[in-house]
């Protein structure tokens, strides 16, 4: 057994570790702490499995975002009652653990009759790598072979955005989201909310550029970007917009309204929606892109700061 | 190969683990948090196939890996609305549970994606 083999063994049992814990736990407040060392812990399984661009995401969104959101939800849960009467019975339980073993047992027999010829589209992702001229196969994959997913899933973040804007109460209905937050002006967290966006801005732009060719791409910078206009919001240095200002809604639409444009000129160019002509495709993506990564950090913060909860004039 | 043995069994131990949360757990947050372990199984048993299949280079077959992307992207989506439903129903009742004076009928319906 290889050193590599005894670490990937260490790794998969602290993380099944973890997720046990975070499952049983009696306190809501730990679980939510231990889901977040979960999700980074298994960024690291990503890399170890080769995919580093997807590691980035998880890290930086189910990790990062995920865990402020949780722990935030848990921070104002915990004056909630908790009813006894709401836990289910033995007969419950056993019965969730059955069918919980049952579908563990199914996808570890998948996993290990694997065929030993895979099927797989990496050599046609490389062949074709030529068409768009980058050369991350993610991105390729992302912004031009499945191009309709990724355009699709913003739409898909910005119906959640408007579920968790349609929940205000009347007076608050197009105001500010999450309550203003205010911090000692001399504090540690406004130290480091003045310190840390300019670095985490070119940190999180850096990630979004290197994606043309390396691993990174606009979701993760996105994200990086994001927890920095939240690390201002936090601090009090700056306040979340009103979400009925015009301005924030164009900024949400940006992303996926050039997305749809450009994928509409791919008819009037000739093959078909979502086509780019491989001598334009470069710029094009690149457009696209940068356009996506003002909607993906808009929306991904604006998400995090929850549902409008004071009126536009305060 | 043993990395995609090992982690495979760690997925799958994953998506048990979060379906058994799900379904037992009677708090909402408790279930939203099992939900998105389960929903990490998931994405880690793409990446495993994925990394089976690597070829021409590629250590890990780039389309499930765009795949998990935008999974991970629209899971987070999807937890921060619930919980922005989970905030409002906490807020107008002043508890956060599911169960409305018939206990039995929240529990078995959970799953679903």
């Amino acid at each position: 057994m290889s050193v590599s083999t005894i670490f990937e063994i260490v790794l998969a049992a602290v993380v099944l570790g973890l997720g046990i814990w975070t499952t049983a736990v009696r306190d809501t407040y730990s679980a939510t702490v231990g889901f977040v060392v979960y999700g980074l812990l298994v960024a690291l399984i990503w890399v170890r499995l080769d995919a580093v661009d997807v590691a980035l995401t998880e890290a930086a969104i189910s990790g990062g975002l995920g865990g402020v959101l949780l722990l935030g939800a848990a921070a104002r849960l915990q004056d909630a009652k908790f009813m006894a009467a709401d836990t289910p019975g033995k007969l419950a339980c056993v019965s969730a653990a059955a069918l919980s073993l049952l579908a563990v047992a199914a996808l570890m027999v998948a996993v290990f009759l694997l065929p030993d010829s895979a099927s797989t589209l990496a050599p046609a992702v490389v062949a074709n790598a030529w068409t768009t001229g980058l050369t991350n196969p993610v991105t390729n994959v992302l912004m031009a072979f499945r191009a309709m997913d990724t355009m699709l899933e913003k739409v898909v973040l910005l119906l959640a955005l408007v579920g968790v804007w349609s929940l205000a109460p009347d007076g608050a209905w197009g105001g500010h989201p999450g309550p203003r937050h205010q911090a000692d002006a001399n504090g540690v967290l406004v130290f480091l909310a003045r310190l840390l966006p300019p670095i985490g801005m070119i940190v999180g732009i850096y990630i979004f550029w290197t994606g043309a060719d390396h691993p990174g791409g606009a979701f993760q910078g996105g994200a990086i970007l994001a927890s920095m206009w939240l690390l201002a919001i936090m601090a009090g240095l700056t306040d979340t917009p009103p979400v009925n200002s015009q301005r924030l809604r164009l900024l949400l639409i940006a992303g996926p309204g050039l997305f749809l444009a450009v994928g509409l000129g791919g008819f009037w160019s000739g093959a078909a929606f979502l086509s780019y002509s491989p001598t334009l495709a470069k710029p094009l993506i690149l457009g696209i892109e940068i356009a996506m990564i003002v909607t993906i950090t808009t929306t991904l913060a604006l998400l995090l700061a929850g549902t409008p909860e004071r009126s536009a004039q305060q | 190969m043993t990395a995609v043995r090992v982690f495979g069994v760690c997925a799958a131990l994953a998506v048990g683990l979060g379906l058994y949360g799900l379904i037992t757990n009677p708090q909402p947050l408790r279930k939203i948090i099992a939900f998105n372990i389960l929903g990490s199984g998931v994405f880690l048993l793409f990446g495993v196939i994925g990394r089976h299949g690597a070829a021409a280079g590629v250590g890990n077959d780039p389309v499930p890996q765009a795949l998990v992307i935008t999974g991970v992207v629209v899971a987070f989506a999807a937890t921060a609305l619930a919980i922005a439903l989970l905030l409002q129903l906490f807020q107008r009742t002043g508890s956060a549970t599911l169960c409305n004076d018939a206990p039995r009928s929240a529990g078995p319906d959970p799953p679903g994606g």
